[in-house]
């Protein structure tokens, strides 16, 4: 599968998607990098007249790529379909560094396993310099349609 | 390896994955893993890989499907574990 079909298939959209590129990736790990818009909605609010990026949306962007990115490949393109959904079941993250308005970060995700449609991976994001920003382990499960999370 | 025994060594693996609002005495033979003990479907994988290294087998996708409770991980464990 090629890296822009990941992205497309993709359940998220603006104001929610936090993918720009997917720079590589294989069975046991994926690279993309994210741009985080000055006018995105969040820096209105976090924090006042400060914007910096919120840890849960570096979370989240981090299991846009790290995981759900990646299960999709992993899944390969033809297995997933409109009713497949993604659910995050377990984050553990550090964060190092902070993230301000227009900055690029790069996701590189590890796979610890990806066993009985639960995919857990090392996680970490790094900034335009190559220094850690956040790293840990997100897990989630990819639900085949009528499934319950 | 009797039920027994399975069931002594399948509990302490259970409990770790109770969720705060499920006591550990709740578990019993017939409990329905996620519906009665709230154990999320992410859990019961952290399950199914824990029971493949305590008893030392190997679970395929189509018996985590037959897995609802706990007699169900008692049986599924018995017939692998004598092969």
């Amino acid at each position: 599968m090629k890296t822009q079909d990941l992205i497309e298939k993709l359940p998220y959209s603006e104001p929610f998607l936090f993918v720009n590129e997917i720079l590589s990736v294989s069975t046991e790990k994926i690279t993309g990098t994210y741009t985080f818009r000055r006018d995105a909605y969040f820096y209105e609010g976090h924090f006042k007249n400060d914007p910096v990026t919120p840890g849960v949306i570096l979370t989240e962007c981090m299991a846009q790529i790290g995981l759900v990115c990646f299960g999709i490949f992993l899944l390969n393109e033809e297995q997933v379909s409109e009713n497949t959904k993604f659910v995050m079941s377990s984050t553990e993250i550090d964060f190092y560094r902070p993230i301000f308005p227009d900055e690029k970060v790069k996701v590189i995700s590890e796979k610890i396993y990806f066993r009985f449609n639960k995919l857990k991976c090392k996680v970490k994001m790094l900034n335009i310099k190559d220094e850690i920003v956040a790293q840990g382990t997100i897990s989630g499960m990819i639900l085949k349609e009528t499934v319950q999370p | 390896m009797t039920s027994e025994e399975i069931y002594e060594k399948l509990k302490p693996i259970i409990k770790i994955y109770l969720p705060d609002d499920i006591s550990a005495n709740e578990i019993n033979k017939s409990s329905d893993l996620t519906r009665e003990l709230n154990i999320n479907s992410s859990h019961l994988v952290d399950i199914i890989l824990d029971i493949e290294d305590v008893f030392d087998i190997e679970f395929k996708n189509e018996d985590m499907e037959k897995m609802r409770n706990v007699n169900d991980a008692i049986a599924l464990i018995q017939q692998k574990v004598s092969k």
